[in-house]
C-alpha cells in the first residue's frame, strides 16, 4: 500500500486528523475544521434540536390555534362581565359614587344616565340580553329591563314631536345633519372615536365602518349630550343599519337632549346658520320631567333601591359571580350567600357525577379485574381469542353500544322481556332500568370497560407466574398467595385503569343525555343545556372550568403513576 | 393453567365458578352488540323482538330497515357528510402527527413534556368542553371566513367540523406512531445518509415503510374518532355537516324508526372490519421489529 492512496482515504473530515499544528495538552480540543471541538459540537446539537422543532412546530401550531386558545377564551368567558358597563356605560360611571347602604335612591344624575343607556340599549335590541344577565344573579330583572325597553320612548317621542310642530326643518335629516356635522369646520375626532368604541362594544363588533360625519367641534361644546346621542346615532346607523346618516332622521332621544339643553345654552360662539336655527328651537315650550318619576311611571321597580343595587354589583368588568353561581352560591350587595334553596341544583349535580363516576370506575375495577386475570393466565392463542370479545366492544361505535343499551333495558326491552318470560317479573310492572341512574352506570360501565381490561391485562402480564408458586410451595393458602403476592404486583394496572375510566366518565355527554333521563345526568349535560337551550354561556364556561380543573389534576396523577407515554392502544 | 390433578373439591368448586362469572362478563360485554343485529331485520318499527321472530317465523324478518337507510335522504346525506368528513380530517391529523412525532422522537427535543402534554390534551379534554371552547371560536371563525373572504356558508361548515376533527384525532396519531418509533433502529437511517441518500429520501424509503404500521393504525384511530364523534359536531356543525353519529342521537333521543339498529349493525360490522386490520397491523409491526432487532 503506498502512501498516496492512504492520502486519497482520508479525503473526508477525520476525527482526529493529523492537523499541522496539533493542538497542545492543555490548550482545546479542535474539530477537523479547526473549530473547538466544544462549539462544533454544540452547533450541530443546536441544528439538531433546531430541525426537531421544525418539524414539530406546524402541528404545535395547529393544536395550539385551534384547541389551546379556544380552551383558554372558554375559560376567560367565565370570569368576563362586560356585558353590563357595555350596555349601560353612563349608568355605571355615575353609580360608582352612589353608596347603596344609604338606602337613598340614586341622584338624578343616575337616572338620567340609565334613561340615555336605556334609550340607545333598546334601539339595538341589547337591553334584553342585559336583562337575562342580570336575572342569573337577580330574578325577575330581565322582565323590568323588558318593560323598561317597550316604554323608554314616550318621553323623547313627545319630545321629536314638540320640536318639529314647532320648527318642522327638525323633520328632515338633512337639516340635522348640517347642524351636527363639522362640515368644513373643525371636528371633535376625540368625541366620534369615543362613540365608535362605545358602540362597538355594545353590539360585540368593531363599529369601524367608513363614514363622512364628524361632529362639530362649537355643537359638542355648547350642547354635549345632544353632540354625544348624535353621534352615537350616526354610528349605529352607518354600521348596524348600513344607511347614511345625512339622510335619515335620528333618534328621538336627540330632540330630547337638544330641548334639554337649549334653554340654558350659550348661543353666542356659533356660526351664524347654527345659531338662527337653535334659536327657533329655542322658543319650542317642552317641560322636562324628572327622569326619576319618568322611569318609576315605565316600571316602579326603578323606584326603589333592589335594582340599582344588582347593577352596581355586578358592573365590574370580571365577576367571580359564575363560579359562585356554578357552586349554588351568589353575590349580592349584602356579600356572599347561597342561593335559595330551590335553585340549588349544581352542588348536588356535581356530588352525583362524582358519586356516579365512581360507580362506573368501581364496576369497572370488579368485572375488569378477573377479566384481565383470565386473559393474561391463558395460553396465547385463548387470550387472543377471547381478547377479541374485549376488543370488539371497544371498537364498536359509541352510539351503537348506547342504543344497544337502550334496546336492552328499556321497559319493553329485551332484559325486561327475558326476565318476564322466565318469570321472575310480572309483565304489569316490569323494572324500570332506564331514564335513572343505574340505566346511565350499567350502559357506561359497558362503554368503559374495555379501557379498565387493557392496562390491568398489560400490567398482569408481567407478572411471573413463578411467585404464585413460590408463595404457595412456601404453605401459603390460595387466597394468602393471591392477596400478598399477586394482588400487590397488579395494583399500578387498577390504578392506571381507574384514573384512565374516571376521567373519561366525569365528563362524558352522550350516553347519560340518551339512557339518564333526569336523575341520571351528568354536570357535562348540564354544560350543554347552559350552551345551546338556556344561553348562560359564562355559567355553562364556569361548570367547565372546575370539570376541567378536575380532570387536569387527574391527569396529572396519571402521568406520575403510568406516563402519558406509557398509554397503549387496541 | 389447568386444574391440577390434586386439587380439593373447594378448588375445584372455585376454578369452575371463577370461569363461570369470566363468561358471564364477557357475555355482558358482547350480548348488547349481538342483540342490536337481529332486531335490525325486524319487519315492525319497534325496537323490541316480536313473537314472530322469536318464532324464527320468515315474516317477522324483513330488510325494510336497512332498505330505509339506503334511500331515505337524510340517512344518505349523513352518511355523505360522515365520508367527506372524517377522511380529510384523518389525512390532516395523519400527515402532521407523523411529522411531529418522527420530530418529536429525536433525541434532543426541547421541552419534550410540555410539547407532548399539549399535542395529547384533545384527548384529555372532556369533549364537551373541547366542544364548549370550539364553539365559541369556530363561529367567530365561521363568520370571519364568511364575511371576510366571502366564503360559502355550506363550505366553511365543512371547514370547521373538519379543522375540529382534525385536532381531536392528532393524539392518537401521535401515540401509535411515538410508539412504532421506540422500536425503530436509528442506525438504518445513518447507514441511509451514509449513503448518500438526503433526508427526505431516508424518511419516504427507510424510515416511512418501517413506521407504516404505527401510522395505518394511528390514522385508523383518527378516523373511528372523527366516524364516531358526535359532541364537537353537534356544537361546531350546523345542519348542513349533520353526521351519521348525529344523525343516530336525534334518532335516539327521539325515539325514531329502527333504522337506527340497521346503522348500528353496519356499523358494528365496519368496527369488525376495523379490528382485523389495526390487529394484522400489529402482528406485522412485531414482525418487522423482530427483524430489525435480531
Amino acid at each position: 500500500m503506498s502512501n498516496a492512496k492512504d492520502d486519497d482515504a482520508v479525503a473526508g473530515p477525520v476525527p482526529v486528523a493529523p492537523v499541522p499544528n496539533a493542538p497542545t495538552e492543555s490548550g482545546p480540543v479542535l474539530a477537523a475544521d479547526g473549530t473547538p471541538l466544544k462549539r462544533s459540537l454544540s452547533r450541530a446539537l443546536r441544528r439538531q434540536k433546531g430541525r426537531a422543532l421544525l418539524l414539530v412546530a406546524p402541528l404545535l401550531i395547529f393544536v395550539l390555534v385551534t384547541f389551546i386558545i379556544p380552551i383558554g377564551s372558554m375559560l376567560f368567558r367565565s370570569v368576563e362581565n362586560d356585558i353590563v358597563s357595555n350596555t349601560l356605560p353612563y349608568t355605571v360611571q355615575r353609580l360608582a359614587s352612589w353608596e347603596a347602604e344609604s338606602g337613598n335612591l340614586p341622584s338624578e344624575d343616575v337616572y338620567k344616565a340609565m334613561y340615555d343607556d336605556l334609550f340607545v340599549a333598546a334601539e339595538a335590541k341589547r337591553h334584553t340580553r342585559l336583562g337575562s344577565r342580570l336575572n342569573y344573579e337577580q330574578t325577575g330583572i330581565s322582565s323590568l329591563f323588558r318593560q323598561s325597553g317597550r316604554g323608554v320612548d314616550d318621553l323623547a317621542g313627545d319630545a321629536a314631536d314638540a320640536l318639529e310642530d314647532a320648527v318642522p326643518a327638525f323633520g328632515e335629516g338633512e337639516t340635522w345633519y348640517a347642524l351636527m356635522d363639522a362640515g368644513s369646520g373643525e371636528g371633535n375626532t376625540t368625541l366620534l372615536s369615543n362613540m365608535r368604541d362605545r358602540i362597538g362594544r355594545l353590539n360585540d363588533s368593531a363599529a369601524s365602518a367608513e363614514m363622512d360625519f364628524v361632529p362639530s367641534a362649537e355643537i359638542a361644546a355648547v350642547l354635549p349630550r345632544t353632540a354625544r346621542t348624535y353621534t352615537e346615532w350616526a354610528v349605529y346607523t352607518v354600521t348596524e343599519d348600513e344607511r347614511n346618516p345625512a339622510e335619515r332622521d335620528p333618534w328621538e332621544l336627540v330632540s330630547l337632549a337638544l330641548l334639554e339643553e337649549l334653554p340654558t345654552a350659550d348661543l353666542s360662539g356659533l356660526s351664524a346658520e347654527r345659531a338662527a336655527l337653535l334659536q327657533q328651537a329655542q322658543a319650542v315650550d317642552f317641560n322636562v320631567p324628572s327622569y326619576r318619576e319618568t322611569l318609576a311611571e315605565i316600571d316602579e321597580e326603578w323606584g326603589t333601591v333592589t335594582p340599582w343595587e344588582t347593577i352596581q354589583t355586578h358592573s365590574s368588568k370580571y365577576t367571580a359571580g359564575y363560579f359562585l353561581n356554578a357552586i349554588d352560591a351568589q353575590k349580592t350587595p349584602d356579600g356572599y350567600e347561597w342561593q335559595p334553596e330551590e335553585k340549588q341544583i349544581l352542588l348536588t349535580l356535581f356530588g352525583r357525577t362524582l358519586f356516579m363516576s365512581l360507580m362506573i370506575t368501581g364496576s369497572c375495577i370488579l368485572l375488569g379485574y378477573p377479566v384481565a386475570w383470565l386473559l393474561a393466565n391463558l395460553p396465547a392463542y385463548k387470550a387472543n381469542l377471547l381478547m377479541i370479545l374485549v376488543l370488539l366492544p371497544f371498537w364498536t361505535s359509541l352510539l351503537v353500544r348506547t342504543s344497544a343499551w337502550k334496546v336492552m333495558l328499556q321497559s319493553q326491552g329485551v332484559i325486561n322481556d327475558v326476565l318476564v318470560w322466565i318469570g321472575l317479573v310480572d309483565d304489569a310492572n316490569r323494572l324500570v332500568m332506564i331514564n335513572n341512574q343505574f340505566g346511565t352506570i350499567v350502559a357506561m360501565t359497558h362503554i368503559l370497560l374495555p379501557f379498565m381490561i387493557l392496562p390491568m391485562y398489560s400490567v398482569m402480564q408481567t407478572v411471573p407466574p413463578s411467585y404464585l408458586r413460590a408463595a404457595k410451595s412456601l404453605g401459603a393458602t390460595n387466597w394468602t398467595a393471591f392477596w400478598r403476592v399477586y394482588f400487590p404486583q397488579s395494583v399500578p394496572g387498577i390504578g392506571a385503569g381507574s384514573i384512565l375510566v374516571f376521567i373519561l366518565s366525569i365528563g362524558y355527554y352522550i350516553t347519560p343525555e340518551i339512557v339518564g333521563g333526569t336523575s341520571g345526568v351528568f354536570i357535562s349535560n348540564r354544560i350543554a343545556y347552559h350552551i345551546s337551550s338556556s344561553l348562560n354561556w359564562g355559567l355553562a364556561a364556569a361548570l367547565g372550568t372546575i370539570l376541567l380543573a378536575v380532570v387536569l389534576v387527574l391527569y396529572w396523577c396519571y402521568d406520575r403513576i403510568v406516563g402519558i407515554d406509557n398509554v397503549k392502544l387496541g | 393453567m389447568g386444574l391440577p390433578p390434586y386439587a380439593t373439591t373447594p378448588q375445584r368448586i372455585w376454578y369452575y365458578a371463577f370461569r363461570v362469572i369470566c363468561a358471564l362478563i364477557f357475555i355482558f360485554l358482547i350480548t348488547p352488540i349481538l342483540v342490536v343485529m337481529p332486531l335490525s331485520f325486524n319487519a315492525e318499527n319497534f325496537f323490541t323482538f316480536t313473537p314472530e321472530m322469536l318464532r324464527l317465523d320468515p315474516d317477522g324478518y324483513s330488510l325494510k330497515h336497512y332498505q330505509d337507510f339506503f334511500t331515505n335522504n337524510e340517512w344518505q346525506r349523513s352518511l355523505k357528510n360522515s365520508l367527506i368528513i372524517a377522511p380529510i380530517a384523518t389525512i390532516i391529523s395523519v400527515s402532521l402527527g407523523t411529522l411531529a412525532a418522527v420530530g418529536l422522537s429525536q433525541s434532543h427535543v426541547p421541552f419534550k413534556g410540555t410539547i407532548m402534554a399539549i399535542l395529547i390534551s384533545p384527548m384529555i379534554v372532556p369533549l364537551i368542553i373541547s366542544a364548549t371552547g370550539m364553539f365559541f371560536f369556530y363561529s367567530a371563525l365561521g363568520n370571519w371566513l364568511e364575511a371576510t373572504l366571502g366564503l360559502d356558508r355550506d363550505f366553511v361548515g365543512y371547514v370547521k367540523v373538519i379543522l375540529a376533527h382534525a385536532v381531536l384525532g392528532i393524539p392518537f396519531v401521535i401515540i401509535t406512531v411515538t410508539a412504532t418509533l421506540v422500536g425503530f433502529d436509528r442506525s438504518l437511517t445513518r447507514a441511509a445518509a451514509n449513503m448518500g441518500a438526503d433526508p427526505v429520501t431516508t424518511f419516504f424509503r427507510v424510515q416511512m415503510p418501517l413506521i407504516l404500521p404505527g401510522v395505518i393504525s394511528g390514522g385508523l384511530f383518527a378516523f373511528i374518532t372523527s366516524f364516531d364523534e358526535v359532541v364537537v359536531v353537534l356544537f361546531v356543525g350546523s345542519a348542513g355537516q349533520k353526521t351519521l353519529p348525529w344523525q343516530m342521537f336525534t334518532g335516539l333521543r327521539e325515539q325514531i324508526s329502527p333504522t337506527i339498529l340497521a346503522v348500528a349493525t353496519l356499523l358494528v360490522g365496519i368496527s369488525i372490519l376495523l379490528l382485523t386490520v389495526v390487529e394484522l397491523l400489529r402482528r406485522r409491526s412485531e414482525r418487522l421489529r423482530g427483524i430489525v432487532e435480531s
